[in-house]
């Protein structure tokens, strides 16, 4: 009983956020509002018994995109009334687009009820074995089945963390940086020496 | 008694409308990103209900991996929204044609 009020509470409050998410008028409140749909998504996914997947989406999106809009939003000085000039021009389009989209998903739902397809049944080599937790598991599966795809995952994380940063380093003319090629090829020789000034003269450096 | 049907019909939803987002903000391209967002998360949605549906922790691992690659959709998108801004003082896309050289 309680899980079926626990779905339906994040069920709906998902949605009507998902829905606020494109149609409130400030950027930030739709920021403000895909972090609510993340969090009760994370919601929906831990009623599954998906605990990982989770906390996963609580704090990758909550904790580190979602902040990434919110500071992309901030940054940019946006005149936000002038870009929703196309709003009311372009809503027959998306929401004839939007209505087949749900009619085939709707027509697919209810075919699967009428009779679903036998696509065969899994294998059992990703069951999660019993006693271990839904973190054991998955651990266990992902550092020997797919560790070459968890390895490549993180090969795309770095390729887009030097990506962002490419794209937006600039490069000032007044400021001095840390010319590191020049420190290193530096020797004892040239580095220090000894003089002798005459009394009275100073050095000539 | 909630089935995978009904995980499968919330995740319809939102990807719908995320779809419903993309072509209603059509020059807003911070809103933009955040319906690709909805529809990555409608997806993942899908393969963690199937996941525990089919007793199958691959499909949580995908998640995972769609999680990531979202991430980095996310970041690379936003440092190219960034410079965009810079350089048009804008971020309408509607009239995107600067890459015609």
């Amino acid at each position: 009983m309680i899980q079926t009020i626990a779905f339906y509470l994040f069920a709906v409050l998902t949605i009507a956020s998902a829905a606020a998410t494109i149609l409130s008028r400030n950027p930030v409140h739709s920021v403000l509002f895909l972090i609510l749909a993340f969090f009760n998504a994370a919601g929906l996914m831990m009623l599954t018994g998906a605990e990982f997947i989770a906390m996963l989406l609580v704090i990758v999106y909550v904790g580190a995109v979602a902040v990434l809009f919110l500071f992309v939003v901030m940054m940019l000085d946006i005149d936000f009334a002038e870009l929703r000039a196309g709003f009311i021009k372009n809503f027959p389009l998306g929401m004839l687009v939007a209505l087949v989209l749900l009619a085939e998903m709707v027509l697919g739902i209810g075919a699967y009820k009428a009779g679903a397809l036998t696509l065969g049944t899994p294998d059992g080599t990703a069951a999660t074995p019993a006693g271990a937790s839904n973190i054991e598991a998955i651990g266990g599966l992902m550092y020997s089945r797919y560790l070459f795809l968890f390895e490549a995952a993180g090969l795309i994380l770095l390729v887009a963390m030097v990506g962002a940063i490419v794209l937006t380093h600039r490069q000032r003319g007044d400021t001095r940086g840390q010319k590191i090629s020049k420190q290193v090829a530096r020797r004892p020789e040239e580095a220090t020496f000894n003089v002798k000034p005459e009394v009275g003269k100073g050095v000539q450096l | 008694m909630i089935g995978v049907e009904h995980y499968v019909v919330v995740s319809s939803i939102l990807f719908v409308l995320g779809v419903l987002g993309i072509f209603l903000n059509r020059k807003n391209v911070i809103v933009l990103l955040m319906a690709i967002e909805l529809i990555l998360l409608a997806v993942n949605i899908n393969l963690v209900a199937f996941s525990a549906f089919l007793h199958d922790l691959t499909g949580q691992i995908f998640a995972m991996f769609v999680l990531t690659v979202a991430a980095g959709e996310a970041a690379v998108g936003l440092a190219i929204l960034v410079i965009y801004f810079r350089g048009r003082g804008s971020i309408a896309v509607d009239d995107v044609n600067r890459m015609k050289g």
